[in-house]
């Protein structure tokens, strides 16, 4: 069953045209990276997917309700996490919560602040202006606040941009729970290890266009044959610096004892 | 309107009142500039300005009260500039919300706001001598035409927050307001312009709405000023509610 399912869609901004057909489904429960260069429009789909932007052309189910007549129930299915973290800054991390589950009509607000503070490790700076938090901080509150409400369908426009490597393995995590319980993640990024990291299938958003489309494996075979090559695998920096930060010890071992390693290219 | 207008307007407003109270330097801020306005008017210029028998501070008091209403128009429109620039507006308008309401608890923060502010203007012109034998149903009334003039005017404070493209030109939204109080009554009687400035003073907007506060806090008649007052108020209204719903249509894409 396909949560999203998008075709012909079409948007240019004035003369520039952003989106040239694009056709995609996600089927419910998966992760689906939306892969493309800077520019390449991979914003204008999540605003289109969000009701934030029409579009010119070309058709968009989101959970079985269509989006040109049905707005409001595609609002009440998904979530949105947009490029930059939207959030309060004169509210505190808590209040910010409660704002949203408050304006997403829950019951019992305060708890499923509570909830999610702990959830996203917040509960030490819950009472404290969002204004001073880190920017790590303030993506974990803007992605709990997008799960207020459990939405079936969750956008995320280019999570991990600007984030530390610790925050960023904190949001794949997350990302990867969502999914497993059975919540639909359609997310952009420009970076190729997320997409591989995450993504049950991957789209590559080119010139306005799905140039490719398939999981991983797929997309490997696009390529010629893979030889088997032996190098030597030097930690990277990040390696390093997560086995200095000391917070990520099973990979720095693996990384650390086994100097070679075999890698295809 | 949605069944959840009301709701979602009231946690929306109780959110933008959060910011007000956290920051009362803005308070102070939009309140500095009248109040420094009428000292000098009262202690430094009034003294040359003849306004007949009223003691000056009287007869500058209205045109003060519309300034600091202006300067705080200028925050509601910073306010709704940083949503949309924060992203804080697109996660709204992405949520199954009354979508009016993010407006109207923006109009109505500014109201509370705005009262606040002319409750401290008001209170710093009765420590300087400013004195009104006005009964409880003249004040209702001067209260009324202030709430109408904010709501007027927020909605256009609205447009200007939906529409700048940087901060220095939300700022630049008091301007052309001041540009109108300085040419009207509020500071001196019109009779001494000259014809071509006379006529402009005497028919704008703002002239007819200080008339008839001055003219209900000393409890004369205000004749038809009232109506014209009412009449210019309605009508702003009515222009920039369209064009500020139009802006937010324009804006949500």
């Amino acid at each position: 069953m396909q949560t999203l399912h998008v075709r012909g869609l079409e948007k240019s901004y004035g003369q520039l045209p952003v989106l040239r057909g694009v056709d995609f489904e996600v089927e419910r429960g998966t992760i689906f990276a939306l892969l493309g260069s800077n520019g390449a429009g991979k914003t204008t789909v999540i605003k289109i997917l969000s009701t934030l932007l029409k579009p010119d052309a070309g058709s968009v189910c989101v959970n079985g309700f269509d989006l040109a007549g049905q707005g409001k129930l595609v609002r009440e299915s998904i979530s949105l996490t947009g490029q930059f973290a939207a959030v309060d800054e004169i509210l505190t991390g808590r209040e910010n919560l409660v704002l949203v589950a408050r304006l997403r009509h829950l019951e019992n607000a305060r708890g499923v602040a509570t909830d999610l503070l702990e959830r996203f490790l917040l509960v030490k700076d819950a009472d404290r202006r969002v204004g001073t938090y880190s920017g790590g901080m303030r993506r974990r509150l803007d992605i709990a606040m997008s799960l207020i409400g459990d939405p079936p369908v969750i956008f995320l426009d280019e999570p991990t941009t600007g984030l530390d490597p610790h925050s960023r393995t904190e949001v794949w995590n997350s990302v990867k729970s969502l999914a497993r319980e059975g919540t639909t993640v359609l997310l952009t990024t420009q970076y190729l290890d997320e997409a591989e990291h995450l993504a049950d299938r991957i789209a590559i958003l080119h010139e306005g266009r799905i140039i490719a489309n398939g999981t991983l494996a797929e997309l490997k075979l696009l390529l010629p044959p893979a030889q088997v090559e032996y190098i030597q695998k030097q930690p990277t920096l990040e390696e390093v610096f997560l086995a200095i930060i000391g917070n990520h010890g099973d990979s720095v071992a693996a990384a650390g004892s086994d100097p070679t390693t075999v890698r295809q290219s | 309107m949605s069944t959840h207008f009301v709701g979602d307007t009231t946690v929306l407003l109780c959110r933008s009142m959060r910011h007000i109270t956290r920051s009362l330097d803005t308070i102070i801020t939009v309140t500095i500039m009248p109040i420094a306005l009428m000292l000098l008017f009262v202690y430094v210029l009034g003294g040359a300005i003849d306004v007949g028998s009223a003691q000056y501070v009287n007869y500058l008091l209205p045109g003060i009260l519309l300034i600091t209403i202006v300067m705080g128009i200028s925050y509601t429109a910073f306010r709704l500039f940083t949503d949309v620039n924060s992203g804080m507006f697109e996660r709204l308008q992405s949520m199954p919300i009354s979508r009016p309401s993010v407006l109207w608890a923006q109009v109505l923060a500014s109201v509370v706001s705005n009262l606040l502010s002319l409750v401290l203007v008001m209170l710093v012109a009765l420590l300087i001598g400013f004195r009104s034998s006005a009964g409880i149903w003249d004040w209702l009334a001067v209260v009324a035409i202030l709430i109408l003039f904010t709501v007027a005017t927020t909605w256009i404070a609205v447009i200007a927050g939906l529409s700048a493209r940087t901060v220095d030109g939300v700022g630049a939204l008091a301007y052309p307001f001041l540009f109108l109080l300085f040419i009207s009554s509020a500071f001196v009687p019109t009779d001494t312009m000259p014809a071509v400035v006379r006529a402009f003073a005497d028919n704008q907007p703002v002239t007819s709405i200080i008339n008839t506060i001055r003219d209900l806090l000393a409890q004369q008649s205000t004749g038809a000023d009232v109506w014209i007052a009412l009449a210019w108020c309605v009508g702003i209204l009515v222009v920039a509610y369209t064009l500020a719903t139009a802006a937010y249509r324009r804006k949500r894409g």
